[in-house]
């Protein structure tokens, strides 16, 4: 469903992503991790069309992000790191732009966004401004905003970053109700959120992928079995340990 | 067809930007007493005695000046300051789509604002017997120069992700393109300079183009002057958008 080939973006001098190449099919729970500044942000925003690739390209749904990136665009659902929203906006005008301009009309739009608002569970906040909610709520709203035009291939930029154990948990159910059918990607730097939802892990360390497996493979490579060690050492750099 | 939709969907989200926050009405009730008071108290509109409003087209450049460049400022720094711009262009709309979209929605909030002003040609057509094809051609100028300076401080907007950087950069530019052709300038550089070169520099200003319309002459010159201004000034801001998303 997502094919990324050799993906490559420099900044100037700096190689922030040499070339990183996987797949993802449906039904699979990708866990994209790395330290800060791994370039796993970076690699998302080549695969959803928001930074033109230094080098190399994605296959979404057989799409191009080069040769047809709004064909491409069509078949993700995307939250991006943080969450931005438009603080003015009521929740219900938010989702309502993002079901226009996916292209729904008329019942169609309507059934849409309430749809992905019983999803998400926001009914309560429906009519509220985006800039006056906790940081849970904004996250659901954003993650509305995704699901909402049903994409095969969903990717989320940390999505529990900052939530609280019981919004993360929200999220991640949320996840996993959806993984049967879709392609997702998550990145993360928490380890526990592999074991709770990806059904595979690729560990990124200064661009390029150091570990592509189960969250089991993963963890044999350590003699301890956690996940944690393996982290450890393939990714920190030797004069840091 | 779903280009065009792509384009109003941004422009109607823009749209209601502006009102949704007190921006709009505190840029109305400006635009509208700025331009009364210069109008009736600066021009005296009253004590002329004529039925024509040249008083009131005359001060739209300096309006625009002021006030436009607080209406888009925000347009393309808003976004990238609060990062939805990665969700704006990760929907599957083109960069042009994007941009055309909020072009207009600033230009049609301008155009709302100027149209507000319509109790002043009735009030003149009540007190007396102004030609108002000469009113409708002022409008119509005041229109066209309300949307280069949108253009300007759209592109001025797509530079910088600070508001204030993106106002004042909108202000030079604009306040350049008026000065270059406004007749106290003008006469200054004709002492030493050839009439000529004054002349060809005086004709990439906003002021003669404007000038004209508002005597009632609608030339085909000037529309495509403005037209042309906006034309560059969207095609230079998705150059510069281009750019920043790929550095």
């Amino acid at each position: 469903m997502l094919e990324v080939r050799n993906l490559q973006k420099h900044f100037g001098a700096i190689r922030a992503v040499a070339g990183v190449s996987f797949r993802v099919a449906q039904g699979e729970v990708l866990g994209f991790l790395g330290p800060n500044g791994a370039g796993k942000t970076t690699t998302m925003r080549m695969i959803t069309g928001f930074l033109p690739p230094s080098g190399g390209t994605a296959l979404v749904c057989g799409h191009d992000v080069r040769e047809a990136p709004v064909e491409a665009k069509r078949c993700i659902g995307y939250l991006p790191e943080n969450a931005p929203a438009y603080d003015s906006m009521t929740v219900l005008n938010f989702l309502r732009f993002a079901a226009e301009i996916r292209g729904f009309r008329g019942a169609d739009l309507v059934g849409r966004v309430e749809s992905a608002i019983e999803k998400c569970r926001i009914e309560e906040i429906r009519h509220q401004s985006i800039g006056t909610l906790s940081k849970g709520y904004r996250q659901r709203v954003v993650f509305a905003q995704a699901i909402l035009h049903d994409p095969p291939v969903l990717i989320m930029d940390e999505p529990t970053d900052g939530l609280d154990p019981n919004q993360k948990h929200t999220v991640r159910e949320m996840i996993k109700g959806m993984a049967a059918e879709k392609a997702i990607i998550v990145s993360t730097h928490i380890l526990e959120e592999v074991d709770a939802v990806c059904s595979r892990a690729i560990i990124i360390r200064h661009g390029q992928i150091v570990a592509n497996g189960t969250p089991q493979e993963l963890k044999s490579q350590s003699r301890t079995g956690r996940l944690d060690d393996v982290f450890r050492k393939l990714t920190l750099d030797k004069e840091d340990s | 067809m779903q280009a065009v939709r792509n384009c109003c969907a941004v422009l109607k989200r823009e749209l209601k930007s502006y009102f949704e926050s007190p921006v709009a009405y505190v840029f109305m009730v400006a635009f509208l007493v700025l331009t009364g008071f210069l109008t009736f108290s600066v021009s005296r509109l009253y004590e002329r005695g004529i039925g024509d409003l040249q008083p009131f087209f005359f001060w739209h450049p300096w309006v625009y000046l002021l006030l436009v460049p607080a209406a888009t400022m925000g347009l393309w720094a808003e976004e990238r300051r609060a990062g939805t711009i990665e969700l704006l262009l990760t929907m599957p709309v083109t960069m042009m789509q994007a941009i055309l979209g909020k072009f207009f929605a600033a230009w049609l909030f301008i155009i709302i604002s100027i149209l507000l002003t319509f109790p002043l040609p009735l009030t003149l057509a009540y007190l007396g017997d102004p030609d108002m094809g000469v009113i409708f051609c002022g409008y119509f100028g005041s229109i066209l120069l309300a949307g280069a300076a949108v253009s300007i401080g759209m592109l001025a907007s797509c530079l910088t992700r600070s508001q204030v950087i993106s106002f004042v950069l909108a202000l030079l530019i604009t306040l350049l393109l008026i000065l270059a052709g406004w007749p106290p300038v003008t006469d200054l550089f004709v002492r030493w300079a050839p009439l000529w070169l004054v002349d060809a520099v005086a004709s990439f200003s906003l002021m003669p183009h404007f000038e004209s319309m508002q005597r009632g002459v609608i030339d085909l010159r000037d529309v495509a002057y403005y037209l042309s201004v906006m034309i560059f000034m969207i095609a230079a801001a998705q150059v510069v958008l281009d750019n920043r998303k790929s550095a």
